[in-house]
C-alpha cells in the first residue's frame, strides 16, 4: 500500500502512485518471478485452483530472452519473426501516424508503444474468426489479421476513403471482414458485449469465441462487472483481457484497487480462472491466450487475463503526463521493451541478427511512409475530401424517416 | 477584477467555494492530482489536500453515488464528470436517486450537490466527446440544470450551485473555455482577455441561476440561446443586421419564463437555438410554453435551429453544428413570415 504524502490524519485514504514528476521511478511493487516459476494448470481446473495466478505472473522469456518453463509455446522460427515484424509494423505506424496528428494531419491519435506484444501475440494465438472487442489501444491486432494499412490511415485522417465515413475520432476502428467490433470511446461498454457475443456463438453451436480488452482504470466501471457477472453465469466461450499498462490517464493503477489485490484476482470471486501474465513478454501472452481459447473452445467458459505492461506514451495526443508520473518512468520498467525482449530471443535462437533487425525497421518506416503518401492522395481532414456531407443522414436507422430527410434538405445536400 | 479563461474561472470559483466552506469537496477522473483533463481543478488538491480534492476510479455511477453519500453526511460535494458524454453510467443515480432524495424523504434529507461536465462539440471530439444532453436532465423532476455561457457568468453560476442545496448538474461548453466562438470555424481563434465577459471578479459573487440574461437588446424578433450558441445568435443577428434581442437563458431548469414571455411578447417573433439534436431538445419545451403564455403576440411560427437527428459526426462537425448561416436563415423565415 502506498503512503499518502500530503500528512493526512484523518482517516480519509487515498492512494498516490509511487512516483510523481520529479521523483525516481518506483517499480518494487512489481512482483517478477521466474519463467517457469508458475505452472500451466489443467484446462478445465476449477476458478478456485487458480488462486496461485492471480498473484504470480506468466513468464516464458526471462530478461535476457532464454525461453523456459511449462508455458514456453514452443513457435517456430517463422512464426516468432512473424511475431516480431507485426510488433515492429505497429511500432512504426503509431510513431508515424502521432508525429502525423502534431503536424495536423489528424485530429487525435493514440500511441500502443510498449504494448505490442498484448495486441498482437494474442491474436496470433486467437483463430481469425475469432471475434474481437478492443479498447482503443490494441492496433496490434489489426496488423496481425492483415487490415490493409492505407485502409487503417484513411479512417484515421478521416478522408474521402474512411470505412466509417468520417464519423468516428480516429484510432477508433471498426473492421467487420476482420472480425474486430467498433471501439468505443466510452469505456468498458464493450466487455460485457464480447460476452454476448460468445453466447450467440455458444447457442449457435459454433466455434469461434470472443476476445475483449480493457485497462487497468477501466476495471472500475460498472460494466466490469456485468461482463464479468454474464461470463460465469452462462460459461461464455469468451477470454475477458484486463490490460494492466499502470496508467488511466493521469490516474495510476491503484485508483482502480491495484494496489490492494491484482485484477487478475477479481476473476476468482466470480467464479472465473484467472492468469496474470507478462505483457511485454509476447511468448506468455501467446501462451496465456491459447490456453484461454482452448477452455473457451472445449465448453469450459470464460477466462480473465491481467497483462501487466507499461503505456510508454502518453494516452493520447491530448494529454501530457510529463504533468503527472516522472518522464523517464518507462526506461525502468522492470519488464522491458516487448519488442527488444523478443529480438533478443530470436538473437539468442541464431534466427535472427542486429543488421537484420535495423533492416527490417527502416523496411517498415518506409512501408509506413508510402502507405501514408497513398492514403493522403484520398484526401485529409484538413483539406478533403471527405465523404459525402449528406452521408451524415446515413445509417441512422435502416431508411431516413421524414423527419432527417427534411433536416437533410434543409442543410441543402 | 482580472480578465481569464472559463477554465480559470471555473477553478477561482473552486477555490472560493473550498476557502469559504470546509464541507465543499471537489472529485472525479483525473480531476485531482492532475487537475482534470481541462484544467479546471488544477492547484486545488496541493492547495486543499487529498481529503478534499482527489481522483475517483473511472466509474461515472460511482462518483455520483459517492456526492450523493457524502451529501447525505454533511458534504457538499462537486463531482466532475470528464465529458458529458460520459455520464450515461451515473443516469440511474441520476435519475432514481439524486433528483428524488429530498421528495422520498419528505425533505429529511437534502442533496447540495453539483456535478460539473463539459459538453458541446466544435473540438473535434467525435461522438463520444462532443453530446449535449442537457435536454434529458430537464425531463427529470428534482434537478437544477444550467449552463453558463462566459468566464463571469461561470464563476458565479457555480458558487451559487455550489451553494444551492438542490442538485445542480452545471454543464460546461468546453468550446467556449479558452475563448468565446461566435459559430465561424475559419475565423483565428479568440480569447477571452478580448471579451467584457473575460472579466472575473477576485472572491466571491454569485449569478443568480433562477434568471435569463438580455444579452443583446432588440424589437424586431427574440433569439433564445444558451451556452455556445449565445454567441452564433449574437454575431449570426448583426451579420443579418436585424434588431434582435438574444436571451442567454444561462438556466435550463428553473428557466426565466417570466424575461422569455415580456421578450417574445414585445417582438413577437423568436428564434430558438441549440447544439443538441432537434427532437424532443429543449427548444421543444420553451416552443411549447411560449406558444402557451404568448400565443395571442405571436406574428410567425416560432424557428428551431439545432444540431440534427444525428450522431455528433467528427469529420463533418460544421456541417452538424447549427452555425452562423444556418441561424441568418432562421432570422430571415421569421421576420418574413
Amino acid at each position: 500500500m502506498t503512503q499518502q504524502k500530503n500528512g493526512n490524519k484523518t482517516g480519509f485514504f487515498v492512494p498516490e502512485p509511487p512516483a510523481r514528476p520529479g521523483e525516481r521511478p518506483d517499480f518494487s511493487n512489481i512482483d517478477c518471478s521466474a519463467p517457469g516459476a508458475v505452472p500451466m494448470p489443467a484446462i478445465d481446473c476449477a476458478a478456485q485452483k487458480t488462486h496461485e495466478f492471480a498473484g504470480g505472473l506468466i513468464r516464458v522469456l526471462d530478461d535476457k530472452g532464454h525461453a523456459d518453463g511449462p508455458w514456453d509455446p514452443a513457435l517456430n522460427m517463422d512464426e516468432l519473426v512473424e511475431m516480431l515484424r507485426l510488433m515492429g509494423l505497429t511500432r512504426a505506424y503509431d510513431e508515424r501516424m502521432f508525429k502525423l496528428q502534431r503536424q495536423g494531419k489528424m485530429s487525435f491519435y493514440m500511441k500502443s508503444l510498449g504494448e505490442e506484444a498484448v495486441a498482437v501475440a494474442a491474436a496470433k494465438a486467437l483463430d481469425d474468426e475469432d471475434m474481437v472487442f478492443p479498447s482503443y489501444r490494441q492496433q496490434g491486432i489489426l496488423f496481425a489479421r492483415g487490415r490493409d494499412m492505407v485502409d487503417m490511415m484513411c479512417h484515421c485522417i478521416s478522408n474521402s476513403r474512411d470505412n466509417l465515413k468520417g464519423r468516428q475520432l480516429p484510432v477508433h476502428y471498426t473492421w467487420k471482414e476482420g472480425s474486430f467490433f467498433s471501439i468505443s470511446g466510452n469505456l468498458c461498454t464493450q466487455f460485457p458485449q464480447a460476452v454476448g457475443w460468445a453466447m450467440a456463438s455458444a447457442a449457435k453451436g459454433e466455434s469461434a469465441i470472443a476476445a475483449s480488452w480493457i485497462g487497468d482504470g477501466t476495471t472500475a466501471e460498472g460494466d466490469f462487472h456485468s461482463a464479468l457477472t454474464l461470463a460465469s453465469v452462462y460459461k461464455a466461450p469468451v477470454i475477458l483481457n484486463v490490460v494492466n499498462n499502470q496508467w488511466a490517464i493521469s490516474s495510476f493503477a491503484g485508483i482502480a484497487g491495484g494496489d490492494q489485490a491484482s485484477f487478475a484476482a477479481r476473476g476468482i470471486g466470480y467464479g472465473l480462472p484467472t492468469l496474470r501474465v507478462d505483457g511485454n513478454d509476447a511468448l506468455a501472452v501467446y501462451a496465456a491466450t491459447k490456453w484461454a481459447a482452448k477452455r473457451a473452445r472445449s465448453g469450459h467458459g470464460a477466462t480473465l487475463i491481467e497483462t501487466v505492461t507499461y503505456r510508454g506514451e502518453s494516452h493520447s495526443t491530448s494529454d501530457d503526463p510529463g504533468k503527472y508520473r516522472p518522464m523517464d518512468e518507462w526506461k525502468s520498467w522492470p519488464l522491458g521493451d516487448p519488442l527488444e525482449r523478443l529480438k533478443a530471443h530470436l538473437i539468442g535462437l541464431g534466427a535472427w541478427d542486429k543488421k537484420r533487425h535495423e533492416k527490417m525497421l527502416s523496411e517498415q518506416a518506409e512501408t509506413v511512409r508510402l502507405a501514408y503518401k497513398e492514403a493522403e492522395s484520398f484526401g485529409t481532414l484538413r483539406e478533403g475530401p471527405l465523404s459525402p456531407t449528406a452521408s451524415i443522414f446515413d445509417d441512422v436507422y435502416v431508411e431516413q424517416p421524414w423527419h432527417i430527410r427534411r433536416q437533410r434538405q434543409d442543410l441543402g445536400v | 477584477m482580472a480578465r481569464m479563461t472559463m477554465i480559470k474561472a471555473i477553478n477561482s470559483a473552486l477555490d472560493v467555494l473550498m476557502e469559504k466552506d470546509e464541507t465543499v469537496c471537489s472529485f472525479g477522473e483525473d480531476a485531482g492530482y492532475f487537475g482534470g483533463v481541462f484544467g479546471c481543478t488544477e492547484g486545488l488538491q496541493e492547495k486543499y489536500g487529498l481529503n478534499r480534492v482527489f481522483d475517483a476510479p473511472i466509474n461515472e455511477s460511482a462518483i455520483i453515488a459517492m456526492a450523493i453519500g457524502m451529501a447525505s453526511n454533511g458534504l457538499r460535494p462537486v463531482a466532475e464528470i470528464q465529458f458529458a458524454d460520459y455520464i450515461f453510467p451515473g443516469f440511474d443515480q441520476i435519475i432514481s436517486e439524486l433528483s428524488r432524495i429530498r421528495y422520498r424523504t419528505a425533505g429529511a434529507f437534502t442533496m447540495p450537490v453539483t456535478i460539473r461536465t463539459p459538453c458541446g462539440g466544435g473540438i473535434y471530439g467525435g461522438q463520444t466527446h462532443s453530446m449535449s444532453p442537457e435536454a434529458f436532465f430537464t425531463h427529470i423532476p428534482g434537478i437544477r440544470v444550467v449552463m453558463p455561457s462566459n468566464p463571469h457568468d461561470a464563476k458565479g453560476m457555480l458558487i451559487a450551485s455550489v451553494e444551492c442545496d438542490d442538485p445542480v448538474i452545471f454543464f460546461e461548453p468546453k468550446r467556449l473555455y479558452n475563448g468565446p466562438f461566435d459559430g465561424d470555424p475559419h475565423k483565428p481563434a479568440l480569447a477571452w482577455s478580448s471579451h467584457e465577459k473575460g472579466e472575473v471578479p477576485k472572491g466571491h459573487y454569485t449569478v443568480d441561476i433562477n434568471k435569463a440574461e438580455i444579452v443583446r437588446g432588440g424589437s424586431e424578433l427574440t433569439i433564445l440561446a444558451y451556452g455556445t450558441m449565445v454567441h452564433v445568435a449574437k454575431e449570426s443577428a448583426r451579420l443579418a443586421g436585424v434588431d434582435a434581442e438574444v436571451i442567454d437563458l444561462r438556466t435550463l431548469i428553473p428557466y426565466d419564463m417570466q424575461t422569455i414571455a415580456k421578450s417574445v411578447n414585445k417582438t413577437g417573433r423568436c428564434v430558438v437555438l441549440h447544439e443538441a439534436p432537434r427532437t424532443s431538445g429543449f427548444g421543444a419545451e420553451l416552443i411549447a410554453q411560449i406558444q402557451e403564455d404568448c400565443f395571442y403576440a405571436l406574428e410567425a411560427p416560432i424557428i428551431r435551429v439545432t444540431g440534427w437527428d444525428t450522431p455528433y459526426p467528427h469529420a463533418h462537425e460544421w456541417a452538424y453544428f447549427p452555425g452562423q448561416e444556418r441561424v441568418m436563415r432562421a432570422i430571415k423565415q421569421v421576420l418574413e413570415n
